[in-house]
């Protein structure tokens, strides 16, 4: 090969931030090829889907209504990732928080008190808990995979979801459409200004970032966290509990995402649907891993994907392009960062003669 | 329950089993090599789209087929120049395949959903399909489910009796030792992947071609995933890959079995069926850590370099 890796011997600090720019904008080049392959001006293109949205306040508060799942469900997935437990569950986590949230603001439909909306709160973010709870349970009880018990348990919670929309849970007054009651005022997350539907989960999506910065980077649990995840091993030789921490992290991802979920029926939706997310759980895995598994990265990387799901309604509408544009980019910018993150530990090299040199080299090191 | 019913039960048993067993196949092979590649979903769905594209614009089901064996090869090829050449974690690449196979065939497919095609029909064979009870099951199926027979001999014979099969084991029990024999890991482990992309094409090709011949965005469902969890239930033996599929394959059905009988429960559980026996399955199998340990290719989703 004409191109050879050599080990930097140590990660490169630098690299690791530059690489996700690096890959947002390899994502915005194979973007616009793509686009000018389907016969669209790409910097046309890119203006409608990147910066026509946030043309005016309206804008930027609905950019605000989408990266706030992103973010609750990226900090919760960041710190199961930091501890090398792999949740793919979020998407499920949410929809089951939604699903609770609902039952239980469907419940309160006549009190009027603002009790009711901490009870619907809370009922979705202890569902979201309990959904994710089943994988740890699974896993620190049968040793089975939570890879693959959280995929698994979101396409149940969509049956679920679907199940209880187009059933118990129906609108009784509804004529028949699969959409719950809307929920009463008290039940609904308050709006904050006159314009748009941005509503009172910011200030939870905020306290909920400082609250994980502080457990990833100033607690003793956060930091056992992170030794279980560089090794296992050296965690358990230290006496740090594995079970308890696999526990915990599961636990606290899924109840912030059940809480995404809660916040999206009693925010923006206002009664329980089929579709309470495009996705948002998937995103969060990439979202996740753009920022570095770091709060403020995450903040950063959510609101750049709430600005790609934003764009993708806007493509639509003016430009006649798929929605789907928005996970396509999604999945290529998870890529080219796994592509890019090899120059945190390896410096590239060209190399004329085949790469004898690096080998010789390698061995020499 | 009359003979008939049972023997339509066993025949929609291999057909909703055909998918998982192609997928299922290939990962096996792949995993044999040490490689754990997550990315089936977003390959089968690759797949299924192009296939279906291809045969509705060409006319031709077996273009059409041929193109979705290479659309899954050209993620794998994506997935195995990502994990194994830029060495990146095989988990996170393998997700970010997923992710981005279901958003590419989503946005290739939009203009494609919904569209009728004449897919492939079921041969029987003459006197064998008439065989009671398994006759149909066997001998009354559409190309690409006795495809599927034959590859499945053709994989089973290669990790069980052939040279092959011997340098894909060792390269995934030990790369360094199979390094240091000149096998050249890095190369092996690029067409275990290969493969694992072409079956998986191959298995979204069955299912836009002859399972359910159309497109539907998401129309994989999860199958990906579900073999996975068959290649773990199956210890990684290729007998019991083929056993496990059919097993899913039947789970898949029973809600077509319980309307059969007369059973009213709404579409929306027994969907979940499949998922919950994929997860009770994973269960049973995974409880002995020690024994899922012992099974599994000892460098399985580990990185390697030539020289480290």
């Amino acid at each position: 090969m004409l191109l050879s890796l050599e080990p930097r011997g140590q990660q490169s600090r630098a690299m690791l931030w530059l690489s996700p720019l690096l890959a947002a904008l390899l994502t915005l080049a194979s973007g616009s090829l793509l686009f000018a392959l389907l016969g669209h001006d790409p910097l046309d293109t890119l203006h409608t889907l990147l910066v026509a949205p946030l043309a005016d306040w309206y804008g930027v508060s609905e950019l605000l209504v989408k990266a706030l799942p992103i973010l609750l469900c990226a900090l919760g997935l960041a710190v199961a990732y930091q501890a090398r437990i792999w949740n793919i569950g979020a998407e499920g986590q949410l929809l089951l928080g939604a699903l609770a949230g609902s039952a239980m603001a469907l419940q309160l439909l006549d009190w009027d008190s603002r009790w009711a909306l901490l009870w619907v709160v809370a009922a979705g973010t202890a569902a979201g808990a309990a959904w994710a709870g089943l994988s740890a349970w699974l896993r620190t009880v049968f040793n089975a995979n939570e890879i693959l018990t959280s995929i698994m348990l979101n396409y149940i919670a969509l049956n679920l979801l679907l199940f209880f929309v187009h059933g118990p849970l129906k609108d009784p007054a509804g004529f028949n459409f699969p959409e719950s009651a809307m929920f009463g005022d008290a039940s609904r997350l308050p709006l904050l200004g006159d314009d748009g539907r941005l509503h009172a989960g910011l200030y939870l999506a905020l306290l909920t970032l400082a609250a994980v910065w502080v457990l990833l980077h100033r607690s003793f649990l956060g930091f056992q966290i992170k030794v279980l995840g560089l090794d296992r091993r050296a965690a358990g030789f230290v006496g740090f509990r594995e079970k308890r921490l696999v526990w915990f992290a599961l636990l606290l991802s899924g109840a912030l995402a059940g809480l995404a979920g809660v916040g999206e029926v009693a925010g923006p939706i206002g009664q329980l649907v089929p579709q309470v997310s495009p996705g948002y759980g998937y995103a969060a895995i990439t979202v996740a891993f753009l920022g570095r598994l770091n709060p403020l990265g995450i903040l950063a990387a959510s609101l750049l994907m709430a600005l790609l799901y934003l764009g993708g309604e806007h493509a639509q509408m003016a430009m006649n392009l798929p929605q789907a544009i928005t996970q396509l980019f999604q999945g290529l910018m998870l890529f080219f960062l796994l592509a890019c993150d090899v120059l945190i530990l390896y410096r590239p090299r060209l190399q004329l003669n085949w790469g004898r040199r690096s080998a010789l080299k390698q061995v020499v090191a | 329950m009359d003979l008939d019913l049972l023997s339509n039960i066993l025949y929609a048993m291999v057909r909703t089993g055909t998918p998982l067993l192609l997928v299922a196949l290939g990962e096996l092979l792949c995993e044999k090599s040490g490689v754990l590649n997550l990315g089936q979903e977003g390959m089968m769905l690759f797949g299924a789209v192009i296939g279906f594209i291809v045969a509705l614009s060409s006319g031709s089901l077996w273009l059409g087929v041929l193109l979705a064996i290479v659309a899954g090869m050209l993620l794998a090829l994506l997935f195995a120049a990502v994990a194994l050449g830029f060495n990146a974690n095989q988990v996170a690449t393998g997700l970010a395949l997923t992710i981005f196979g279901v958003g590419l065939s989503t946005f290739v497919g939009a203009a494609w959903v919904g569209k009728p095609l004449a897919g492939f029909e079921p041969i029987a064979i003459p006197l064998l399909s008439e065989i009671p009870l398994l006759g149909r099951m066997l001998f009354a199926q559409d190309a690409l489910v006795y495809l599927s027979f034959a590859l499945f001999a053709g994989v089973a014979w290669l990790l069980l009796k052939s040279r092959i099969g011997l340098i894909i084991q060792a390269v995934g029990e030990n790369p360094d030792a199979a390094s240091a024999m000149g096998l050249p890991v890095l190369r092996v482990r690029t067409l275990a992947v290969l493969f694992g992309g072409a079956m998986a094409g191959l298995a979204g090709g069955y299912l836009s071609l002859a399972y359910t011949p159309m497109w539907a965005e998401n129309m994989s469902a999860g199958r990906g995933w579900i073999a996975l969890a068959l290649v773990v239930f199956a210890s990684w033996r290729v007998l019991r890959v083929l056993l496990g599929a059919y097993l899913f394959g039947l789970a898949s059905i029973l809600h077509l079995v319980a309307q059969g009988i007369g059973l009213s429960i709404p579409a929306n559980l027994l969907a979940m069926l499949p998922y919950l026996a994929t997860i009770v399955v994973l269960v049973l199998l995974s409880r002995d850590a020690l024994k899922t340990r012992l099974f599994a290719p000892l460098s399985l989703g580990q990185p390697w370099q030539p020289g480290h």
